[in-house]
């Protein structure tokens, strides 16, 4: 086999077929997937969450993940955030050509080891291969699909006020271990991506509340972006406390050097909760007893006035209005 | 972060605000007149926490809010230019121009790089030998030494692709011109920390002098901010106009004499157009005629069509203090930070993002 | 404008230095501050330090803020 990616391997010829069977079906194989049919065929009852998304991130290895193991995660989060137990998954691969194999099978066994920890499949994918230049090493798409249990109803719009707002942990890793390495901006720091899959983590605040009114894990546009699309989709206004926000020193000394704001940095293994004020602290419990939750902690609360509206008061008292980030964050001088 | 985390407690913040409170008796207005203090003012609510017999205006002490379009036209210019690479620092990307900005550009093809420093620049010139490496050279008298040492470094490692577009503006000047242009009471300025970091308090001496104008150099933690805020205080209470600096830290009177060497060898003073106030005598840095072949004017064919103002946009005004971002028709509607019409909704620091993403009023 | 952080000197090479904040670091360029020492600390502005802080101060400072806060409580 070739060292490197070619077109030919996206052709559906034998070279195709091959780096399928050999990189991707022996690797992570599954009943469904061994079975290399066009489409996988299976029975699921109850109430489906269903999800899709792309994942373009470059450099495709960052310090904590790489593009396969961020794949898996998030998809797993966007259905977790329904209350959904995460289940099956497609994988797309759009892959430039001259990729070097050995990155190609990396991420795969990447892939691989994420779905095991979060006990997701892959169940179906495809494979094309672009000229060089067409696409940026390596694009992946993903769907998945999950079961909600009876009983949960969580969704954007659900925030109610009064509720309380809990954050799982630290915000802002992904973002700054992904542009400590990116050219031009590049310095050195032990800091990792976040990335993780939280469907266990919401199975066990869900155990300790069925009764949580919404989920989201704030991805691009960091936790400021979500809180925003909540308040809005809720017609509520949060309101949160600078201080209670964990924070690490790294990304807060980043964000100083670049000028970047920790509340609109990526994150990829974080997730926000609203959830009615009697039920708070057991779920805050239940967070903390969770490898993802270590750090979680009672951000802010739901209010009526102003809908649509995020405030945080500052460190000093004072009270400031937290927007929806625009376009992206850009290290700046000034 | 040490220091840094100190001079954000609470509890010296209380400290100051409760000072300021008990001391402020006489109306005034202050205006901090650089982009970074304008962030802190925002982002911590300063506005909040004085009493309402203080007003903050904020000036035109953002670079990239200050760039007129005909300049930013020609960095655009430059890279549409086969075999440039403009590399610049993010804050310049998004800025429109009279038709385009460089994220336009850059989505077009042309290769403009977001770099954290010079260094980053030099280093991908070494990179490319066979294209010619710009860097759009912005900012104050913070930066401009740093430029200067980025021309004096390529010429040590023997670079012969990289070359600077001097954009550089000088405070001092343009504050001048600002006070002369009447229409601006003021009773306080806060001023640049980092460009008196490099050229000392002294050059702020004829605003307390000539204009009867109390000068405070301040950091940029928001305890900086309200330290500045009291000593601006004392000094209208008592009548007095002297210069004083509160970032004793960071900015010795007679600022950093290396720096101030470095920015005078590659660099002169030159006339300067500034968004908002026209052509400023003096207020501009070009590159000297020694250094001419790191002048990316003397050495490419900019061609840039008549330059463009944007009807209706008066970030000129709210650049000189005499307007606010709730006076301008567009702001909020036409002008939004997606959609920006003028630099001032761009810049992090434009008084027009600042009061748009933190939220109007009286800052907070 | 002037975003500058304060940052700890850790090694010197030449013109350049390591210079950590808050648990990360990077190169920086001393070309304006040729006089910094190792256990400096300095404020870097787009990868420069422009100037020694001045430590002596800093402290003098936050006593003066202090006493202020003091002060008031009076």
């Amino acid at each position: 086999m070739a060292d490197k990616i070619l077109l030919a391997h996206g052709s559906g010829g034998k070279l195709a077929h091959d780096l399928v069977e050999k990189s991707f079906v022996k690797v992570l194989a599954n009943p469904l997937l061994d079975k290399m049919d066009d489409s996988a065929v299976f029975e699921l009852s109850g109430r489906l969450a269903f999800t899709t998304d792309s994942y373009v991130v470059s450099p495709i290895f960052f310090p904590g993940g790489d593009i396969g193991k961020l794949a898996v995660c998030g998809t797993v989060n966007d259905l977790a955030t329904s209350g959904a137990k995460p289940l099956y998954l497609s994988l797309a691969f759009i892959i430039e050509e001259g990729l070097a194999l050995e990155d190609l099978e990396k991420i795969v066994n990447s892939v691989q080891a994420v779905c095991g920890e979060a006990g997701v499949e892959i169940v179906t994918g495809d494979t094309k291969v672009v000229t060089r230049g067409s696409a940026d090493k390596l694009f992946i798409n993903t769907a998945g699909v999950g079961v909600i249990p009876e009983g949960v109803n969580i969704s954007g719009s659900n925030a109610r006020p009064g509720d309380k707002v809990i954050l799982s942990g630290a915000i802002g890793d992904h973002g700054i271990a992904v542009v400590s390495k990116r050219e031009g901006l590049s310095f050195a720091t032990k800091l990792k991506s976040d990335c993780a899959p939280l469907g266990g983590l919401v199975a066990e605040m869900l155990k300790a509340s069925p009764d949580i009114h919404a989920l989201r894990d704030p991805t691009r546009g960091g936790l400021a972006t979500s809180l925003n699309e909540l308040a809005q989709q809720s017609k509520v206004s949060i309101r949160i406390e600078e201080k209670e926000i964990p924070v690490r020193e790294e990304v807060l000394a980043a964000c100083e050097m670049l000028g970047f704001d920790p509340l609109y940095v990526a994150n990829e293994g974080k997730m926000i909760a609203i959830v009615p004020p009697g039920d708070a602290d057991k779920v805050l419990k239940a967070m903390r007893r969770n490898k993802y939750g270590k750090k979680a902690a009672i951000i802010g609360e739901v209010g009526a006035e102003n809908p649509g509206r995020v405030t945080m008061k500052t460190v000093l008292g004072s009270s400031r209005i937290v927007d929806m980030m625009v376009g992206d964050l850009l290290p700046r001088i000034c | 972060m040490k220091y840094i985390t100190e001079f954000r407690s609470s509890e010296l913040g209380k400290g100051l605000i409760a000072r300021i409170q008990q001391r402020s008796k006489k109306k005034a207005r202050f205006m901090e007149f650089c982009g970074g203090h304008t962030v802190t003012i925002f982002r911590y609510g300063i506005r909040q926490l004085l009493p309402p017999t203080i007003e903050m205006v904020s000036g035109p002490g953002c670079p990239i809010c200050v760039t007129a379009n005909a300049d930013l036209d020609k960095a655009i210019a430059l890279s549409q230019i086969p075999g440039v690479i403009v590399t610049t620092f993010g804050d310049m990307l998004k800025v429109p121009g009279s038709r385009s900005s460089l994220e336009k550009a850059k989505a077009e093809g042309a290769e403009v790089r977001t770099v954290y420093s010079t260094m980053d620049a030099l280093d991908t010139a070494e990179a490319n030998p066979d294209r010619s490496v710009v860097f759009l050279g912005i900012g104050f008298e913070t930066t401009a030494p740093i430029i200067a040492a980025s021309i004096l470094q390529a010429e040590e490692r023997g670079i012969k692709n990289y070359y600077v577009l001097s954009l550089h503006k000088l405070c001092p000047p343009v504050i001048r011109a600002l006070l002369d242009s009447g229409g601006l009471e003021l009773q306080g300025l806060v001023c640049p920390g980092h460009v008196s970091a490099v050229i000392g308090s002294h050059p702020w001496e004829f605003i307390a002098q000539e204009y009867g104008i109390p000068c405070v150099v301040s950091g940029f933690e928001p305890l900086d901010i309200l330290q500045c805020v009291e000593m601006l205080v004392e000094q209208v209470e008592k009548g007095d106009s002297r210069v004083e600096i509160a970032y004793k830290r960071g900015v010795r009177p007679e600022g950093n004499q290396i720096a101030l060497e470095l920015m005078e060898r590659v660099f002169e003073p030159s006339p300067a157009r500034w968004r908002g106030m026209g052509e400023i005598a003096g207020s501009g840095l070009k590159i000297k005629s020694e250094y001419r072949r790191f002048d990316a004017e003397a050495n490419f064919d900019i061609k840039t069509a008549p330059a463009v103002e944007h009807k209706g946009c008066i970030c000129g005004d709210i650049l000189r203090g005499v307007k606010t971002p709730a006076d301008c028709k567009f702001f909020g509607k036409a002008c939004k930070p997606e959609n920006p019409v003028g630099p001032c909704m761009v810049s992090a620091e434009g008084s027009c993002s600042a009061y748009y993403l933190y939220g109007g009023e009286r800052g907070g | 404008m002037c975003l500058a952080i304060p940052a700890l000197i850790t090694s010197i090479e030449d013109k350049e230095a390591e210079a950590e904040i808050g648990g990360i670091s990077r190169r920086i360029s001393l070309w304006l501050t040729p006089e910094a020492r190792v256990g400096d600390y300095v404020l870097v502005h787009t990868g420069y330090a422009i100037n020694i802080l001045d430590q002596e101060q800093a402290k003098e400072t936050l006593e003066i803020l202090r006493e202020i806060a003091e002060g008031v409580e009076d």
